[in-house]
This record gives C-alpha cells, structure tokens and sequence, in this order.
C-alpha cells in the first residue's frame, strides 16, 4: 500500500482554509455535499452504544484470593496498566460498576454474598470469572467451594491460569470489549433468551449437547 | 526440642506437681518431644508448664487437632509450647474419643487459644469447656458436620469428561 | 456458656440480630436501645467486601461516636478446605495446595511443608538448594512487605506508593519467573531441595535488582517517613503492649515491633540462615509507625542476606541425591534403568514417608509459621495443618481498635498486614 503525503503543511492549510469558509457559510452545494460527509459517520444507535460501553468498563474492585494479586497488579501496575483500555476506574461500590471480575476461590459461605453484589450491580453489567477456582473448582475440589461461579452467576469471560499473568486477563478483558460491540448475544444469553444482561430465570434452555458450543466463539 | 532425657525429667516433674493420672506417655521422635496427657487434666498440666516449672513455657505456638482414625482414641489435640527464654519447643497432646469429645479450655492461660479452639471444634467436633465463644469460625455457621475428620467425605463434584458429561445431571436440569 | 446460647438460636435469625450481648457479653449496654446520642452504641458491618480490608475480612464494629468500642472479626469466606485437601494428594503434589494459602508468601509456605517432610524422612538438604531457597525465601519477603507497603498506603491514602511497590515487585516476580517459570506461586521448593538450578543470567539480573533497590527504598522512606499526614495517622495509633503481645501469641513485625526482639532466624537458625550476618530491626512504642519502620528495615537486611547468599552460593546438586525421594535428572532416564524405575515410581505413587508426626515453624512475613505433618506410612499425608500468623495476629486486631477512632482502626488493619488466604485456609 503506499502512502501519498503531501507536504505536511499543506493538508493542513487546505483544510483551515475550508473550516473558515463554512464558518462564514460560503461553501455552495457540492462543496457543501463533501465537507458535510467527510466528516459524518453513519452508525447504528446500539453500534454507538456498544463503542461507548466498551471503552469505558468500569471494573468493581473484588479480589477474594490469590488472583487478586494479579489483578490488581494488571490495574496498578506501571507495567501492564489497564488504563489504557478505559478501565482505570475502580469503583468499590456495587451500584456503580460493571464489570465484576470474580479473582480468586468462591467458598459456600462468600457465594450468596457474591450474588447480592451482583445484583446490586445496574445493568449493563459483565462477569470476568479470573482463576481457575472461580471458572471451576481449580484444583481445589472438595466441600468447601463452589464449583464455579457460573453455578449461580451468569459468566461472560473465564481466564484461565493459577493465576493467570497479567497479560492473559488484559486479554479476557479486551475479548469481552470486542464481545461488547460484536454481538451481546453471544454465550449466556442465548441459552437463557434474554435481553442485554437481564436474565429470565425462569425460562428453560434447550438441552442441545455441548459439543456445538465450540461454534460460538468469535 | 528437649532430649529424651529432658522430655522424661519434664514428665516426672508433671507427674510430681499435677497427679499421676495426668500423664499418660512420652513419646521423643524426629527431635521433638511430646508429651500425653489425659485430657481432663489438661488445663493443670499446662498450668504447671507455664507457671512453675523449672523451665517455664511461656507462649502457645500454636493449638491444633489431628483425626487418628483407626487408632482409638480418635480425636487428638496437640499443644505447641515455646519457651523463648531457652528456645526449646514442647508438645502437649490429649486424645478424645467421638462420643465424649470434651477438653477443658486453656483462653484463660493464653488468650491466643481463642481462635485456634475455635478452629478445632469446627473441623472436629471437640467441645472445650469453659470457652467464652463456641461457635464456628471457618465454616458457616448452619454447617452440620465437621469437616476435618477422616470419615468426613472430600466433597466436590465430579470432573467433566466426554464420557460421563451427558450422564451428569446439569445444574439447570 | 450464657444464657442466650449461641447456637440455640436458628442462624437466620442470629445473623439479623447480632449484637454485642449475643456475642459473648460485655457491660456495656446494647447498641440501639435508647440513650443520649452521644453516648449511644452502633454496631457496623465492615463487610466482606469492603474496599480496606485486606480480603475478604468481616467485621463487626461497635462504635461509639467515631470512636470503636469493640470488635468481632467474622471470617471463612474464601475457606477453602486445603488441609483436608492435601490428605488426598501425595507429598510432592500437597506442595501446590499448600502454597496458596498464604498467596503473598508463597515460598514460606512451601518452604515450612518441604522442611516438615524432610525432617520425617531423614532428608538432608544439600548447601546449594539451602542458600537458593534462602535466597528465594528473602526475595519472597522484600516482594510481601513492597506488597504491604502499597496497599497500606493506599487505605491510609498515599496512593502514589501503590505504583512505586508495585513497580519494584514486577522486577521480583520477573526473577521468580526466571528461576521457575511462574510468578505466583511457582513449585520451585521440593522435598529434598529445589526443583531445578536458576539459569545462567539470573544471578546477574538479581544483583542488578538488588544494586537499585536500596535507593528505591530510599525514595519510600523520603515520601512516607517525614510526611506530617502520615506521622499523624501512625505515631500513637494502635498501641498494644508487649505482655499482651505474647499472651495473643502474635509474633513476627507485629511483636518486634513492640520491641520484643524474637526472629526464628535468629533463634532458631534452619537452611544456613546462621551464614549470613543481619539485623533484627525492633520497634520501641508498639505503635502504627514503629510497625512500618520495622518493616522497611526488614526490606534492606533482606538485601544485605540476598546479597551475602549469592557472594557464597556453593556448587554442588540442587536437591537431595536420594533417587526414592528426588526425581532423577532428565538425561539419566535415557541411560539407567533404575532411574527409569524411580522417576515412574515417584511420579505414579510418590515416596513413602515412615508414621510419625513433626512441627516446623519458620519465619514468614506475617510471623511464625508452622507446619504439622503427620504421616501414616503411605504416600500421602494422614494430616497437613499450617499454624498461619495472620490467623494469630488476627486476634490482636480488637486490641488495637479498642478506644481509637474508625479511621485509625482502618490504619490498624492495614499495618496488621491479614492475609485472608492465610487466615482461612
């Protein structure tokens, strides 16, 4: 591909010159026609809404185990600094959140406080399931945990890892942006039919066998 | 860690001060030395190591309890005793049996026991007497059973293979 | 018991009505009932999730005003039965549940298990794994307290050290990845002595750390130590005496820093920790402020032990020669028959440990921790309890908040430096 560039203060006196004749409003049709549609962008209203939520997640600060060490080494350290994606504002209060990033090991006595919080959460809302304990039981599987937060959560991203590195959950969270704009439908709220992040608890999945979930990935 | 020597002069010296009854064997092995006692005289016994022996005890390292499944009697506690003055290290323990799981409490001799009694009627199941909060501390406070014995099942659930994956009942089922 | 015993009372409704009097009797009078304003007691819950507890920790604050009459931790929200966990695995493979319990400390906790297993089985450790573990177990140490450092600031609201603690722990964890692989919680400490020799480079890279690191504290130090918002916050805060220390069993900066100058380092010298020449640092007061200067202190003798260990690392195998215990090396499995046999029997069925029963403590970053083992004769352990600090220290934390106001109970918590996963196993 090659790139034609002028000399680099021309493109720009052209375009100062312009932006003075619109603003004295003596650009006439065509002229008219082209300015107004080189700098207008035609989207769709959830396509919009999709871009603005994904680049502004606000993560709530929840770290139970050892993965909160990491994920708080993702949000505070210089070196990978979640900041860059928009994340930067750890809000502790559930009401002002959205995204729950479950770090650590869910015991039975934590899971129906966990799920308090999550309610309290507004919509839209996410769950990151960070860790292999709070995807599945980890390596700890015996009476004391929950095998999974999916068991009472719905789950957007799992980031695998004992604990993941930094690196690995930047990138859980960078998939569910790219979920965000692509397609909200996809994972959870297909099998429950509902809409953007509410559940319908009472609607039963189709039973389909779970070898066509790969399919659904991106 | 006291020698064999000084674990028995400790024994004899226990023996002496709290009662015969009260020490039921010594035991020295991998440079530790431990001491059984029966457990109603527990509180007497650690009374006296702290107190008035020759080489006072001074500070609960540690307080924990052991399941000795098959081997009766069943419910074991052990006493970790420090002495910082001569850094030597002493173990206490007692053993109970399921149906009668009592051990008075020592918070009064060292508050630090709060917790760990705590710990071990939790897990096990032994009731400490005297103790000013009874309750569960790990575990929630409804749970029913204790956890930590040998005859308590793992818990889990079972690992997802494509070959029992369909047989498993889901948990939206 | 008294009367309104606990446990007759059906949970649900115990945990809507908590109040003091249920909870063990004090003479004080119920929180609620009608009094002057002033002098009314409210009881709080400083909830699981809360922005400054260190975890998930739960309190139950009474207070009086802003001022904190008393309080009950409640915990076993992130319990997560390792113990009994570990009764199920063979020797080598309870390593890994047994260092994350306390998730900051990870080496200590491999370390106290490994040392307890050896001692069973009558295992010597050679002097090159004694100086890497050291070498690892005080890296570890620099890595808990720069961790400590940062978020206590950031409750007591210095946020700046956050970035600083954090930056300077990324440079630890690099090193830890390149010895074992892994940042967190790297298998590294075997039974019998390490799992593998740092590469070639590692030894360079960690002096180079420890060249800058002194002058990073130093930068700490000039931030924190003369900040009039930090001396305020710390000096005279939280005071407990040193008798009580001990009677609670609290031990490691906690009970230095009252003065008591107790470090199993010193005392109870274990894996060549009497090579090395280094200082206890001990506080006077007992206050906030003496426990932070403790703690920084320990960071520089941790330099100055890391250092010495490198400066006289000896040559020689880095884990026990004992082929019924250590994996054989990779090479010999294509020549010797017999290491072929004890590599498959190590790793299908794991080596067998003689009954008995030991308890190791050593000195982790929080105080003592010990490790029981009790051993059954087969290959996996009949019972794995860890004596953690945080759960002892845990204890001390009513009689720092007691008469002190909300904000410095919360400068409290931080310098008490809880580690749930320790705590609640």
């Amino acid at each position: 591909m090659e790139v034609t560039r002028s000399k680099p203060g021309e493109d720009f006196r052209i375009k100062q010159l312009r932006a003075q004749q619109m603003l004295r409003g003596d650009l006439e049709d065509d002229d008219l026609q082209e300015y107004v549609e080189e700098r207008l962008l035609l989207t769709k209203f959830e396509d919009a809404q999709n871009w603005a939520r994904r680049n502004a997640i606000w993560p709530l600060g929840f770290g139970l185990a050892c993965c909160a060490i990491e994920m708080i080494t993702v949000i505070g350290s210089p070196r990978n600094d979640l900041s860059r994606f928009g994340a930067e504002v750890i809000r502790f209060s559930p009401r002002q959140a959205d995204m729950l990033i479950l770090s650590g090991r869910v015991s039975i006595k934590m899971a129906p406080i966990i799920r308090r919080i999550y309610d309290q959460m507004l919509e839209p809302k996410w769950v990151i399931s960070m860790g292999a304990c709070a995807s599945s039981a980890g390596m700890f599987n015996n009476y004391a945990l929950v095998a999974g937060a999916d068991k009472f959560l719905p789950v957007d991203v799992y980031v695998p890892g004992c604990p993941p590195r930094p690196e690995a959950l930047m990138y859980g969270i960078i998939k569910l942006q790219d979920k965000i704009t692509s397609d909200p439908n996809l994972g959870w709220r297909e099998r429950y039919h509902s809409q953007g992040t509410e559940e319908y608890p009472n609607v039963r999945p189709e039973a389909e066998p779970s070898t066509q979930a790969g399919e659904r990935d991106a | 860690m006291p020698d064999q020597t000084g674990l028995e002069l400790v024994a004899q010296r226990v023996r002496e001060a709290v009662g015969d009854e009260a020490v039921v064997g010594t035991h020295h092995a991998y440079d530790r030395g431990s001491l059984e006692v029966a457990p109603a005289r527990v509180h007497d016994v650690l009374t006296h190591l702290r107190d008035a022996d020759e080489e006072p005890y001074g500070v609960l390292a540690s307080l924990h309890g052991c399941d000795y499944l098959p081997s009766e009697p069943r419910l074991g506690v052990h006493y970790e005793l420090l002495s910082m003055q001569s850094r030597e290290r002493l173990n206490v323990k007692t053993r109970v049996t399921v149906e009668d799981p009592h051990v008075p409490t020592v918070t009064d001799l060292f508050p630090t026991a709060d917790f760990h009694e705590r710990e071990v009627y939790d897990f096990f199941g032994v009731v400490f007497d005297g103790h000013p909060d009874m309750r569960r501390i790990l575990m929630p406070e409804d749970y029913e059973g204790h956890p930590q014995r040998r005859d308590f099942p793992m818990g889990g659930e079972p690992v997802l293979f494509t070959f029992n994956e369909h047989k498993l009942p889901r948990w939206y089922d | 018991m008294t009367e309104h015993d606990p446990r007759t009372v059906p949970y649900r409704e115990r945990e809507e009505s908590i109040t003091v009097d249920t909870l063990g009797g004090t003479d004080e009078p119920l929180s609620g009932t009608e009094l002057a304003p002033e002098t009314e007691l409210l009881t709080i819950n400083l909830g699981p999730h809360h922005p400054a507890t260190h975890g998930v920790l739960r309190l139950l604050c009474t207070l009086e005003g802003e001022v904190v009459r008393d309080i009950h931790p409640i915990i076993g929200y992130v319990h997560t039965g390792i113990e009994k966990s570990c009764e199920d695995q063979e020797y080598w493979k309870a390593i890994t549940f047994v260092e994350r319990m306390d998730y900051l400390a990870y080496y200590f906790n491999a370390m106290a298990y490994c040392m307890s297993v050896e001692r069973l089985l009558g295992e010597d450790v050679p002097p090159r794994a004694q100086y890497l573990r050291v070498i690892h177990l005080e890296l570890n140490r620099i890595a808990s307290h720069l961790f400590w450092l940062g978020t206590a600031a950031l409750d007591i609201g210095a946020v700046t050290m956050l970035w600083w603690s954090l930056r300077e722990r990324d440079l630890i964890l690099d090193l830890f990845e390149m010895s074992s692989g892994q940042r967190l919680h790297p298998r590294f400490f075997q039974v019998g002595g390490v799992f593998e020799d740092i590469p070639p480079g590692w030894e360079a890279k960690c002096r180079s750390f420890l060249a800058q690191m002194p002058s990073r504290i130093d930068q700490y130090e000039a931030l924190l130590d003369r900040n009039e918002i930090w001396l305020q916050r710390m000096k005279g805060t939280g005071i407990v005496s040193r008798e009580r220390m001990l009677e609670l069993g609290v031990t490691g900066p906690l009970l230095r820093a009252t003065g008591e100058p107790w470090d199993l380092r010193k005392a109870t010298p274990y894996s060549s920790y009497d090579h090395f020449d280094f200082k206890v640092p001990v506080g006077t007061v007992g206050d906030n402020y003496d426990r932070y200067r403790v703690r920084l202190a320990e960071m520089r003798e941790s330099l100055k032990i890391v250092e010495q260990a490198l400066d006289g690392l000896p040559e020689g195998p880095y884990i026990t020669t004992n082929r019924k215990v250590a994996l054989p090396p990779r090479h010999e499995l294509a020549t010797s028959m017999e290491a072929l046999i004890h590599h498959f029997k190590l790793v299908t069925e794991g080596f067998r440990v003689p009954p008995g029963e030991v308890y190791t403590p050593i000195e982790s970053p929080r105080g003592e921790l010990g490790c029981f083992v009790m051993a059954d004769g087969s290959s996996k352990p009949a019972r794995v309890h860890m004596r953690d600090p945080s759960f002892t220290n845990l204890q001390s934390l009513a009689d720092m908040g007691r008469g002190s106001l909300l904000a410095d109970f919360i400068a409290c918590i931080a310098m008490l430096d809880p580690i749930l996963g320790g705590i609640d196993r």
